[in-house]
């Protein structure tokens, strides 16, 4: 359909400055000869929530007399130009049909703004990026898409003065480049950075700097001591494996290093998809967190440069961090040595003499002598690492969950592998770790006891998944009873001596 | 007023004849009231109106210079009564609100005022919130104007055709004695465009000539006999003179074609996404030269007989395009035809949907629909290309990066935990997002300012206490004496929250009684704890809401405390969001000039951190997000906060009140660092660095023994 009139709608998120953009649309229009007409529905999507921004523009020139009737809202099928700040936002546009491929130029932002529903969940709840931009590259005449929050951040600038730039640079509005830039300038705020990040989405959408720069391959470690038997491993496990010896001996030692290799091992005739997950599984089981590994993070040279980088301090600022910390009696009792940790550990007079103690989280300011000196104290109790009592407990349970995948693996291969993803389940410290060694446990359990049951390597996977559902365990609680396991007492996750190991 | 200003906006009011006038459909309003010679003006914000109020707030001299007042009522019944002004005396008087939650609000006054009618135009400006993005339950205002016959205006979404009916609808109002409500879509209150000004206008009689020289009549007043003559002055006298009016000043517009077989009647707020639909048909141009006869209801109460008759007349059909549930216009017109005698079928939400948004889609399908039952298009098709719904995440709105509500409900999570769930009777206000994720807790709205009343039922002893959530706007609007002090009357036993942040912070950041800031123009200031202990109660707590272990506290011992009585827990905390448009402009012009300032923001340790998220279900803050692992071995991503991060505190709260890993961290950047802040940082440096180099040899010596450097 011929016509002069040029509709555009924008999608945008809660404070990503949609307005703004809009307004320079406008304002761009009106200085060029055209009447412009927009309207937004702020209110609760203000607050985080997603919105669109409806605008049409229309040449003075062809007023004849008459006004033209411009619309309140995006139609379908009638959209010139949609810009989104986001690429979810671009697939929700999509989805509302003001993409269409008759008509629509497509400029978005490729990088991602989770919604809660992605970020609270208890593993990955990130929805899956690649089928949007497959998508939406079909919806669209013309897409235009790159990361422009990281240009906005690079430049110092907000993503509206990206898109204006990529808008710019699209080639899809009547006007000069210089036209946009006059409008920024008009607007006599933060004009540089907006202009240096103008050029920037201009540049891009050009189509020049539009390559994907190659990830940067992580370069796993030469490998010279354990060579000679890694090299015996599944070439597709031996990164990882790899990866895992350099962190168990940053964490612990050679010779712990070597414990792990040699677990592995024990595995060598299984498939490389089973040794690849044990390994993985393994390194981080094995280099579990404690107060002293903690405590030797957070006195790192590279953590500091790593935290400077990210809060964006300048060039030598001074910066001081607070870390919070909670440890609680049973923090404390894990690092001492196995038989006092656990004798006091069940020391209801001990916890009580001692609980003043861990009532009150702390703050510790690393980058203060006092601090440093303190974290780092704790970082070098290491050497009594393998004796302590907390080394102790995992080293139970790491031995029997090992034993269980190994016994699996013989007869029933795909259940062998599941259990030996399970360990995911297992995070964090305190009450986090507490609850989730405890759901690892009733799916070992529950394995133990149903050997023999049809598909058991597929009730795993959805254990698992049920597991990571909720904070209180309704799901994996309901899931367990779905499959007839006789109930388990709830108080068993705060026993710290429950092992699920040999449990009926 | 609020922390935004609204300079820019309040010289637009002082356009001239012939100017022309470009900006937001309230604020051309707002013009459009000033030209009309208003007298006074009150109202209560709330989308889409709140702009209205916002700059005439900020309009001081204007108002002064033309003998206005404006004020900011405490409710829409507060504005609605204010018209009162109105029935004895020839002034005109304009009230706004959000509807219908407001028009609920309001109908006290507003039936007593429709009862003994006005002498001075009186204007109702209500804006409609209903359709997509709206945060009220989805009713019409017309049956509002039914009910206690007040004429409803509902005129084209551009400036022009809106600016004319503030003006005609003061002209009916006084034609008719009746008050006029002007209804407002959200979209047209907020679209940009623009229109011919013309003069301000000083009203000849004053507020002072009526105060100096009270005039009273006592059959204006609704009381026995008066309103039963009331009733027939409605229907005999003042009825008819408003249809006399509209028919002769064409209110009602005939649009596109001269005849038809087949034509459309439709709301006049409706007409640019009807002419766009139309457009898409291929059945007008750009221009709204339809190639159907249109009847633009540009007044949708009264319909006016004689005139749907003439449309009818000679046609096979008629399609009417009337939003929103239920069908009024249609019954009305469809009793007008049967009573005619009339042959000409009426459809109207047989053929388009019959629920939510008469957007151009669904218009244009209507449409489509009807026109290709009457003999439209033959073969041609309309449809635009349809791909497969994209799975995208929903976006619920929450609450802002560093609010100062959010604690509280991490304090309700973490008391729920030691106690159990409890029944919490929500109000409305930001902290009504609580029902959403991540917290998920709220069992009932019932209103503004109507939280604890909500919870009244619940007035028996249990094993657990209700608990009770209310804004300080809700508490001001009505909150106190329908909430507080009758919960202090029926004796109750449970817990009232409420949210002190220093503003009517939902609607835009208004002040209110309780503002903390210092405003030359209102009385501010006024502690909700003295007003909450002069109703009665007894057991009151001040809480910082930032505190969480205090706010934990406090929360825990107010539901489970063997004192019996009601309970009332004032959290307070500024609005984050009116906080940073203050304080960031004078953070950056202190750094600029060079003074020593400190900035917070927190970071969280990737290796650290245990990716259970358990930190953002406790939270939900924006600028506390995801990043990929940067541990290769683990596939969940990791907590990350981005630096929109204001320094809140609320990350290092949870962590320590939860338990949760190490892996929190407030950073403070110094800017400008005096000269012991440099002496300390280079000891330190220099110290730690030392430092720092022995543990890395020994580190690297470890992993070169292992051969693994």
């Amino acid at each position: 359909m011929n016509r002069d009139r040029i509709s555009i709608a924008i999608a945008a998120l809660g404070g990503q400055g949609g307005g703004v953009l809009s307004n320079w649309i406008v304002e761009l229009a009106e200085a060029n000869g055209y009447i412009a007409q927009y309207t937004a529905i702020a209110g609760v999507a203000q607050r985080t929530g997603a919105t669109i921004y409806a605008i049409e523009l229309y040449p003075e020139s062809k007023v004849l007399g008459k006004e033209p009737v411009l619309g309140l809202m995006p139609v379908s099928g009638d959209v010139d130009i949609c810009i989104a700040s986001e690429l979810m936002e671009a697939g929700r546009a999509v989805n509302r049909g003001i993409v269409t491929p008759d008509r629509t130029t497509l400029i978005t932002s490729d990088h991602r703004v989770f919604a809660i529903g992605e970020k609270e969940s208890l593993g990955d709840g990130r929805f899956n990026a690649d089928a949007v931009r497959n998508a939406i590259s079909e919806a669209a005449k013309k897409l235009i898409i790159f990361d422009m929050d990281e240009l906005a951040q690079k430049s110092g600038s907000v993503i509206s003065s990206v898109l204006f730039g990529a808008l710019a640079g699209s080639g899809t509005l009547p006007f000069e480049r210089d036209k946009f830039e006059k409008t920024i300038k008009a607007s006599n705020r933060a004009v540089d950075v907006n202009l240096a990040a103008f050029a920037l989405g201009f540049d891009h959408a050009e189509g020049r700097n539009s390559g994907h720069e190659a990830d940067e391959q992580k370069q796993g470690a030469p490998v010279s001591n354990f060579t000679s038997h890694v090299e015996k491993l599944p070439e597709e496990a031996q990164p990882i494996i790899t990866y895992g010896l350099h962190r168990l001996v940053d964490y612990q030692d050679a010779g712990y290093a070597e414990l792990y290799l040699n677990r592995i091992e024990c595995f060598k005739d299984a498939s490389a998809e089973l040794i690849t997950e044990i390994a993985r599984y393994l390194a981080l089981w094995m280099g579990y967190e404690d107060v002293i590994r903690v405590a030797d993070l957070k006195t790192r040279e590279e953590r500091s440069n790593n935290i400077a980088a990210e809060i964006r301090a300048a060039d030598r600022q001074i910066w001081y961090g607070h870390d919070y910390f909670h440890p609680r009696f049973e923090e404390f009792t894990d690092i001492l040595p196995a038989g006092l940790g656990r004798s006091m550990g069940r020391s209801k007079l001990w916890r009580k003499i001692l609980s003043p103690l861990f009532a009150k989280g702390r703050i510790i300011r690393p980058k203060t002598i006092s601090g440093y000196i303190l974290l780092r104290t704790v970082a070098n109790l290491r050497f009594l690492r393998r004796h302590s009592y907390k080394y102790q407990c995992e080293e139970k349970r790491i031995v029997a969950w090992l034993d269980l995948v190994m016994k699996f693996n013989n007869n029933n291969p795909e259940a062998a592998l599941e259990l030996a993803k399970c360990p995911r389940l297992i995070k964090g410290y305190g009450e986090t770790h507490e609850r989730s060694i405890n759901r690892f446990s009733r799916i070992m359990a529950y394995v133990e006891n149903h050997e023999k049951e049809a598909d058991l390597a597929s009730k795993i996977i959805k254990l698992r998944e049920a597991a990571l559902m909720d904070d209180n365990g309704n799901t994996l609680k309901a899931c367990l009873t779905n499959f007839n396991q006789v109930e388990l007492n709830s108080d068993d996750g705060k026993n710290r001596e429950f092992e699920w190991a040999g449990s009926s | 007023m609020a922390e935004r200003s609204f300079k820019k906006e309040v010289e637009k009011l002082r356009l001239g004849e012939g100017e022309e006038f470009r900006g937001e459909g309230i604020l051309a309003v707002t013009k459009a009231l000033l030209q009309a010679g208003v007298s006074y003006v009150g109202g209560y914000q709330g989308s889409p109106i709140s702009h209205l109020m916002d700059v005439l707030a900020d309009a001081e001299d204007i108002i002064n210079e033309l003998n206005i007042h404006f004020e900011t009522s405490a409710s829409e019944a507060t504005a609605a009564a204010m018209l009162a002004a109105s029935v004895n005396y020839p002034l005109r008087g304009a009230v706004t609100w959000k509807s219908t939650v407001g028009t609920n609000v309001a109908s006290d006054a507003l039936a007593n005022v429709a009862s003994g009618g006005v002498t001075g135009g009186a204007l109702v400006i209500v804006g409609e919130d209903y359709g997509e993005g709206s945060s009220i339950m989805q009713e019409r205002s017309h049956a509002f104007a039914m009910k206690s016959q007040m004429w409803l205006l509902d005129p084209r979404p551009n400036l022009t055709s809106i600016v004319n009916a503030v003006e005609t609808g003061f002209e009916l109002s006084e034609a008719s004695n009746t008050p006029v409500m002007l209804e407002l879509r959200i979209r047209a209150c907020h679209v940009y465009g623009r229109f011919i000004a013309r003069n301000n206008k000083i009203p000849d009689f004053k507020l002072q000539d009526a105060m100096e020289n009270p005039n009273r009549d006592t059959s204006r007043i609704v009381l026995p006999p008066a309103n039963y003559l009331h009733e027939h002055e409605k229907l005999k006298e003042r009825w008819p003179a408003a249809i006399e009016f509209i028919k002769n000043r064409k209110l009602n517009e005939h649009l596109g074609a001269e005849s038809g077989e087949i034509g459309i009647i439709a709301q006049g707020g409706l007409y640019n996404s009807l002419i766009r639909a139309l457009e898409l048909l291929g059945l007008s141009d750009e221009f709204g030269d339809a190639s159907l006869p249109i009847y633009v209801m540009n007044v949708t109460y009264p319909v006016i007989d004689s005139e749907i008759l003439d449309f009818m007349d000679g046609k096979k059909a008629v399609l009417l395009v009337e939003e929103g549930h239920p069908n009024y216009i249609e019954q009305e017109i469809s009793l007008i035809l049967r009573k005619a005698g009339c042959e000409t079928v009426l459809n109207g939400k047989d053929i388009i949907t019959d629920v939510g948004e008469y957007t151009s889609d669904v218009i244009k399908k209507g449409v489509e629909k009807f026109a290709r039952a009457n003999g439209f298009f033959g073969n041609s098709t309309f449809e635009t290309a349809k791909f497969d719904p994209i799975d995208v995440p929903a976006r619920p709105a929450g609450f802002c990066t560093g609010c100062p509500e959010r604690p509280m409900f991490t304090a309700i999570q973490l008391v729920e935990k030691e106690i159990g769930k409890f029944h919490v009777s929500a109000d409305i206000g930001c902290h009504l997002f609580s029902i959403l994720p991540p917290f998920n807790i709220g069992n009932t709205t019932m209103g503004y300012g109507l939280g604890w009343a909500g919870a009244s039922a619940f007035n028996k002893e249990a094993k657990k206490r209700t608990l009770s959530i209310m804004g300080d706007g809700g508490f001001w609007h009505n909150g106190l004496t329908s909430g507080v002090g009758n919960a202090v009357f029926n004796q109750t036993d449970n817990v009232l929250m409420i949210v002190d942040n220093n503003y009517s912070a939902a609607t835009g950041g208004q002040d209110l009684l309780s503002s903390k800031g210092a405003n030359e123009k209102r009385s501010t200031q006024h502690a909700i704890a003295d007003a909450v202990r002069g109703v009665g109660v007894k057991w009151v707590r001040e809480v910082r809401t930032y505190d969480l272990v205090d706010m934990h506290r406090t929360l825990l011992d107010a539901m489970t405390t063997k004192i019996k009585g009601p309970k009332v827990i004032v959290a307070q905390g500024e609005c984050m969001l009116n906080r940073q448009r203050r304080e960031k402009p004078l953070f950056n012009k202190n750094v600029k000039a060079g003074k020593r300032m400190v900035r917070d923001r927190f970071y969280v340790d990737g290796e650290t951190c245990t990716g259970d998220h358990a930190c953002i279900r406790m939270s939900g803050c924006p600028s506390l997000t995801l990043k990929e692992n940067p541990n290769p071995l683990k596939t969940d991503p990791v907590a990350y906060v981005d630096n929109s991060c204001v320094g809140c505190g609320h990350c290092g709260e949870v962590a320590h009140a939860a338990v949760l890993c190490p892996s929190f961290s407030k950073v403070s950047l110094i800017y400008n660092p005096n000269f012991w802040d440099r002496f300390k940082s280079s000891i330190r440096s220099a110290v730690i660095g030392w430092l720092q180099k022995g543990v890395e040899r020994k580190r690297l010596k470890r992993l070169k023994k292992a051969g693994l450097v």
